[in-house]
C-alpha cells in the first residue's frame, strides 16, 4: 500500500490541545518517569545498581504522548533505553528500581536488568538490547494481533542510530508489504551512542528520510512537546487499527545524559546542551498547562505524588533481598526448567 | 495445521512456490493465504515474526531456506527467542518451529551445504531437531510444533529424495527419545540425520564382511538428548563411535564423547571414535564432496580400528 495520505502530519498540523484530564495523565506520566530515572542515576552513584544504565532523561514525552495513547492491550517493544516505555504502561515502579537494583522484588526477579525489562500482562513487550532485534519482532506481534482480529496495535522504539542496521529495513518493508498495525517511532535525541548520527547517515532525517522506501509518510514531530507526540500516536494508533498498516515517526528530541552510565556525554558542545535543556519537556509542559489556565494545585499534586512514589518504590526495594540463587537455572524451558538431558 | 488454527507458516518461496524442494507443496492451497505466506529475502523479518508471533498466542513454524542462512539472522534465534524466557522470568514462551535444509550431498558448494545442527546445540534456549526418515519426519515435526518451546528442525536435503514408509493419521514421536535403528552387541555407532542411513550401510557390511554386530542409535535429537539409550547400548557393546556430519571441532560427537568418557568410562572396552567431515567447508565437486562427508566405508574403516 502506498501512504500518501497525509493522514498523519494532517494530525499534527490541526492538532489541538488534549482534553485537561489528558493534559494532567501526559505531566504525571512525564513526571513518573522523570523522578524514576533521576533516582535510578542517585542508586547508582550510590552503587546500588550495578552494571549499566541507559536514561533517557528529557525524553519524556515521547513515552508519555505514546502511552497515554495506547489501548491497554496494545503491546510496547522497546530498547535497552526503555525505562520509560515500560513505567507508562502501568508497570511497578518499585518492580523497575527492583529489577535495576537486582533484588527479589525485581519485575524479572533480578534476571533481566536495566536493559530488559520486560511486564507482557501489561503489554510491555520487552526491552532488546541488540540494536534493531526488536523492529521485525514487533512486527510478529503486530502480525499476531492481525491474523486474530484483535485490534491490538504494537508499538515501537527505537533510536536513531538504529536506522543504519539491516533489521530496520528488513522490518519496515515488511510491515508495509502486510499492512500490518504496527507504529515504529524513531527517537532521534541526535548521537548514535558517542557519535553525531549526521556523521553516520547518509541522509538528515535518519528516520523520516527513509519513509518513502516504504511508501510511508515521512513524519517528524518535536519530540519535547507531549501534546505534539500525543496527537500523532493517536493518529498513527488508529491508522494501524483501522487497518490501513504501519507508521515510522521521526521524534526529534535530545537525551539530558551521556549515552550510558559510562558517558559523561562530553562530545556534545555546551551550547548545544545548553539549548536543549531550556527545551526541557518537563518544565515547559508545567508552564503551559498554567498559561493554559489550568490550577496549579492540580500540578503540585501529582509532583507530591510522584516524589512519595518514587521514595516508596525506593524504600521497598532496598528493603528486598536478593534473588534466590535457585532461579538461576529455572525458566530456560517452557516446563520452568532448563535440563538439556535425561 | 489440521487442528490447530494457532499454527501459521511463513518464509521463502513457501506458498505460491511450494518450496525450492517442493516439501510445502500443497499447503496454501488447503489453508490459504493468511496461513500460508510467501515473506521477501529477510531472513531476520521471518524470524523476528516467528518470534512476535509466538510470544502473543501464535505457534508459528518459519522456514530457513538453507541453514547457511541463519549466520544473517543468527542474532533473533540466539539472542531473542533462545534468552528471552528465561530473561523475562518465565513471563513469556516462543512456542515456534524453525525448518531449514540443512547439510551436504546435493552439490551446492560450501554456503548451501554446511551442517549446523552444533552451532544450535551450543545455544541454552533451542531445542535440535534432525529426523533421519520419512516417518520421523512426520512424528518428530508435529511433536516440535506442539511443543511449547522454539525447535530448530533440521532436514538433511539429501534425504528429501528417499522414500520410507509414513504411519497413516495421528503419529507423534516425543522429542529426546533416540531410537534404535538396528539392534547388535559389539559396537554402538550413534549417528543423526543423513549419518543413520550412512551408519545402518556400515552396520550391514560390518555383519556380512568381518561379522562385528553393530548397534545403530538414531540421535533423532540433540536438545533433549538422550543419554539413557546411549548408556544402555553403549553398557552393552562397550564401545562406542560417534557419526557427525558437521566439521569436527566443537561437533555433537564431542559432547557425546565426554558424557560416556565422564559417566561411563569403566564400561568402555576401548576409546570413543568420532567420524566427521572434517574441519573444512564443504567443497562443491561431488568426488570432493562425497571424499569428505563421513561415509559408510569410513565408518567401517573406523570401527575396525576399534575392533583391533
Amino acid at each position: 500500500m502506498n501512504d500518501t495520505t497525509g493522514q498523519l502530519q494532517a494530525a499534527i498540523d490541526n492538532a489541538v490541545a488534549p482534553d485537561v484530564e489528558t493534559r494532567l495523565e501526559l505531566y504525571r506520566l512525564m513526571q513518573s518517569c522523570r523522578v524514576m530515572e533521576q533516582r535510578a542515576y542517585d542508586l547508582f552513584m550510590q552503587n546500588l545498581i550495578k552494571g549499566t544504565s541507559h536514561l533517557a532523561l528529557g525524553q519524556e514525552a515521547i513515552a508519555a504522548g505514546f502511552g497515554a495513547a495506547m489501548r491497554e492491550d496494545d503491546y510496547t517493544f522497546c530498547t535497552y533505553r526503555g525505562h520509560n516505555h515500560t513505567l507508562v504502561r502501568g508497570v511497578s515502579m518499585t518492580g523497575i528500581l527492583g529489577e535495576l537494583m537486582g533484588r527479589e522484588c525485581g519485575l524479572l526477579s533480578g534476571k533481566g536488568g536495566s536493559m530488559h525489562l520486560m511486564d507482557i500482562e501489561k503489554g510491555a513487550m520487552g526491552s532488546y538490547a541488540i540494536i534493531g532485534a526488536h523492529m521485525p519482532i514487533a512486527a510478529g506481534a503486530a502480525w499476531s494481533a492481525q491474523y486474530r482480529e484483535s485490534g491490538q496495535v504494537a508499538v515501537c522504539f527505537f533510536g536513531d542510530g538504529t536506522t543504519n542496521i539491516g533489521a530496520f529495513h528488513e522490518s519496515l518493508n515488511f510491515a508495509a508489504i502486510w499492512d500490518l498495525p504496527v507504529v515504529y517511532v524513531c527517537e532521534n535525541n541526535l548521537y548514535m551512542e558517542y557519535t553525531p548520527i549526521s556523521a553516520v547517515t547518509a541522509v538528515p532525517n535518519p528516520g523520516a528520510d527513509r519513509a518513502s522506501a516504504y511508501g510511508l509518510e515521512p513524519i517528524i514531530v518535536d519530540g519535547n512537546d507531549a501534546d505534539l507526540v500525543y496527537a500523532v500516536a493517536v493518529a498513527a494508533l488508529d491508522k494501524a487499527r483501522s487497518g490501513k498498516g504501519p507508521s515510522l515517526i521521526e521524534v526529534q528530541t535530545y537525551r539530558h545524559g551521556g549515552h550510558s552510565r559510562a558517558d559523561p556525554g562530553k562530545y556534545r558542545p555546551a551550547e548545544e546542551v545548553a539549548a536543549w535543556m531550556k527545551r526541557d519537556p518537563l518544565p515547559a509542559y508545567r508552564a503551559r498547562l498554567l498559561a493554559d489556565g489550568i490550577d496549579e494545585a492540580a500540578i503540585t499534586a501529582i509532583e507530591d505524588e510522584q516524589a512519595a512514589r518514587v521514595d516508596k518504590a525506593e524504600a521497598t526495594a532496598r528493603e528486598s533481598g536478593p534473588p534466590p540463587l535457585e532461579i538461576a537455572d529455572t525458566d530456560l524451558w517452557a516446563d520452568g526448567g532448563s535440563s538439556w538431558r535425561n | 495445521m489440521r487442528r490447530d488454527d494457532s499454527v501459521v507458516f511463513i518464509g521463502e518461496d513457501i506458498a505460491a512456490a511450494g518450496g525450492v524442494f517442493k516439501t510445502t507443496e500443497g499447503l496454501l492451497d488447503e489453508f490459504g493465504p493468511l496461513r500460508v505466506r510467501d515473506t521477501p529475502i529477510s531472513e531476520q523479518a521471518i524470524l523476528g515474526a516467528a518470534a512476535g508471533a509466538a510470544m502473543t498466542g501464535l505457534r508459528p513454524i518459519a522456514e530457513i531456506m538453507f541453514s547457511d542462512f541463519f549466520a544473517v539472522c543468527w542474532d533473533i534465534v540466539v539472542n531473542q527467542i533462545a534468552k528471552t524466557r528465561f530473561m523475562s522470568d518465565g513471563q513469556c514462551s516462543f512456542p515456534l518451529v524453525i525448518r531449514s535444509a540443512n547439510g551436504g550431498g546435493a552439490r551446492f558448494g560450501a554456503q548451501h551445504s554446511q551442517s549446523v545442527e552444533n552451532w544450535a546445540m551450543a545455544v541454552p534456549g533451542l531445542k535440535v531437531v534432525a529426523p533421519s526418515n520419512a516417518a520421523d519426519v512426520k512424528g518428530l515435526l508435529a511433536a516440535s510444533i506442539r511443543d511449547p518451546d522454539p525447535v530448530l528442525f533440521f532436514e538433511q536435503k539429501s534425504l528429501y529424495g528417499m522414500k520410507s514408509e509414513v504411519p497413516e493419521g495421528e503419529h507423534v514421536v516425543p522429542l529426546g527419545k533416540a531410537a534404535i535403528a538396528r539392534e547388535g552387541s559389539d559396537v554402538t555407532i550413534v549417528a543423526l540425520a543423513a549419518m543413520v542411513p550412512r551408519a545402518l550401510k556400515a552396520a550391514e557390511t560390518l555383519q556380512s564382511d568381518h561379522s562385528i554386530s553393530a548397534e545403530v542409535i538414531d540421535l533423532r535429537s540433540l536438545v533433549p538428548l538422550d543419554t539413557t539409550t546411549i548408556f544402555e547400548s553403549v553398557s552393552k557393546t562397550a564401545r562406542l563411535v560417534t557419526v557427525e556430519e558437521n566439521p569436527r571441532l566443537c561437533g555433537w560427537g564431542a559432547e557425546v564423547s565426554s558424557i560416556v568418557a565422564e559417566e561411563l568410562f569403566y564400561d568402555l572396552d576401548g576409546p570413543i571414535v568420532r567420524v566427521t567431515t572434517p574441519h573444512i567447508p564443504l567443497p562443491s565437486a561431488d568426488a570432493l564432496e562425497d571424499a569428505v562427508m563421513p561415509s559408510p566405508a569410513r565408518i567401517v574403516e573406523n570401527v575396525l580400528k576399534l575392533a583391533d
